[in-house]
């Protein structure tokens, strides 16, 4: 049950990226542009944010998920180096490529090459962090 | 500064960010946990940790998404405007950063702000503020892209 509730999640999730613009990178790039600024993304995270934050108001006092999965929301408060650093090198990757995670995925199941290469190296940097640069 | 009034779209925008947060909500009432792809990529590539079903769940619906749309109606543009050797490097410098940070744009940027979480705010301030900076140097400094 909680593998088709998540997969709703994700095709939710898909559709919405796609209506939103978020699979253009030339509209991701025109959001990072402030010469030639499109506000989109802006009210794409507006939207999803007034939603999201009812959910969470909804989710915060629960023990168990709806199919009984434990809740596993984020207790985290950090702020260091690391929370700064990792943002500002995805931030560099996205303004060049105009891909986030999300959007790269779905775009790269349409079998767009270079996005299917973007995927690939993005895991590998993923591998790379996780093996090499985590901490501790 | 000058606004792209011609690019602007808002209520595309506002309608799949409202599908976005909704998503973000099923995940979370639904399963308990953060859609946030770095977090389910990253635990996927740790090998076989409980909760690999429901990410590969949120992975496959992720997949088939375009699918669903193109069976309706055309896809977006979604090609970019650098060559390959950016793209292999932007690849690379997301993988890193989002997994550094331990989150990124639904992470961080959906999932924390929505909580009202600082952590992420400071997050989402840097990975936007970068993306930035980036695409003014390339496009306008070095004349990439665009």
């Amino acid at each position: 049950m909680a593998f088709v509730v998540s997969l709703i999640a994700g095709l939710v999730f898909g559709v919405g990226l796609i209506a939103a613009g978020m699979t253009n990178p030339m509209k991701v790039k025109g959001f990072l542009d402030l010469l030639n600024w499109d506000p989109s993304l802006a009210l794409v995270m507006g939207g999803a944010i007034a939603v999201g934050v009812v959910g969470f108001m909804l989710a915060k006092g629960r023990k168990t998920s709806l199919t009984g999965e434990p809740m596993q929301l984020p207790n985290n408060t950090t702020i260091d180096g690391r929370l700064i650093l990792g943002g500002v090198l995805f931030g560099a990757g996205w303004g060049i490529a105009g891909l986030c995670p999300g959007p790269a995925i779905a775009v790269a199941a349409t079998g767009s090459l270079p996005v299917i290469i973007f995927v690939l190296t993005m895991l590998a940097g993923m591998v790379i962090h996780d093996r090499l640069l985590k901490r501790g | 500064m000058t606004i792209d009034w011609a690019s602007f779209t808002p209520a595309a925008a506002l309608i799949g960010g409202l599908l976005i947060g909704l998503s973000a909500v099923i995940y979370a009432l639904g399963v308990g946990r953060i859609a946030g792809i770095a977090g389910i990529l990253g635990g996927l590539l740790q090998g076989t940790t409980a909760g690999d079903r429901i990410r590969w769940g949120f992975v496959l619906g992720l997949v088939i998404a375009p699918w669903l749309w193109m069976a309706v109606a055309p896809m977006p543009p979604t090609a970019t405007d650098v060559g390959l050797p950016l793209v292999i490097l932007a690849g690379l410098l997301v993988g890193i950063g989002v997994r550094m940070a331990n989150g990124c744009t639904s992470g961080h940027g959906v999932c924390g702000l929505s909580r009202f979480s600082l952590r992420s705010l400071v997050n989402v301030l840097a990975f936007i503020g970068a993306g930035m900076l980036t695409v003014f140097v390339l496009r306008h400094l070095l004349s990439i892209g665009g």
